[in-house]
């Protein structure tokens, strides 16, 4: 047993954040490592068979590049939001960058393992069924069966 | 120069997805063949140097011409 091992938590459930664990999973995947993500609170919004619900918000972001600088009061103005994931989308697009279903099956393709958190999922009143197929549910201590012999752990 | 078995058209795709094919690609060849990657994304440099290192499929070569980088990697 000499594979090594990446261990991920996702936490974030936007547009921009739901990049980093699916980039790094299928990425070490592809390296050889055995990955899991273990998807908590908003995180399991990246579950979802529909990702099209998922924004990003230039609210509380003064780090997002805007075409025009804007103050921040206008950032909670009906459509900014909805104009900024779009924004974002056809920028992705046109830099060749895949899209979040796509940089996930390619996980799913390469068995990166994908656990739910049970409590959250309750929390929030998911249905499971709005999930695609082949998670599984789990705890805290199922997170660190996998962790603990994780040779790389990252909280995103 | 050395003659590839088959070639990934990686041009216009950004991090990760030339690894990610590329890892795909080398699934269907056999050990000792070689494939040849076509990239833009200045990324990939550093990162198929990366990739070859840590999989163990030597980089026999790379070069870069008119914005576009080729990578030659021979399955292990």
């Amino acid at each position: 047993m000499d594979e090594k091992k990446l261990a991920i938590v996702a936490t974030k459930g936007t547009l921009d954040w739901g990049y980093p664990p699916f980039i790094l999973a299928s990425t070490a995947a592809a390296l050889g490592y055995g990955v899991e993500i273990f998807f908590t609170f908003y995180g399991l919004q990246l579950l979802k068979k529909d990702l099209s619900h998922l924004r990003v918000s230039p609210l509380g972001n003064p780090a997002m590049p805007m075409p025009v600088p804007m103050p921040t009061l206008m950032m909670v103005l009906p459509g900014m939001e909805g104009m900024a994931t779009s924004m974002m989308k056809s920028k992705m697009k046109a830099k060749g960058v895949a899209s979040l279903e796509e940089l996930r099956e390619l996980c799913v393709e390469a068995e990166v393992r994908m656990v739910a958190c049970q409590m959250t999922v309750d929390l929030f009143e998911f249905d499971t069924a709005d999930f695609i197929e082949g998670i599984e549910l789990g705890g805290a201590a199922a997170f660190f069966e996998f962790a603990g012999e994780s040779d790389i752990t990252l909280f995103i | 120069m050395v003659q590839e078995d088959q070639i990934l058209d990686a041009r216009g795709l950004n991090c990760p997805l030339p690894i990610l094919r590329t890892k795909k690609a080398l699934g269907e060849l056999t050990s000792g063949q070689v494939l040849k990657i076509v990239a833009t994304d200045p990324g990939a440099v550093k990162d198929f140097e990366a990739f070859a290192k840590q999989t163990k499929n030597p980089l026999l070569e790379h070069a870069e011409a008119a914005g576009e980088f080729i990578f030659f990697i021979q399955k292990a």
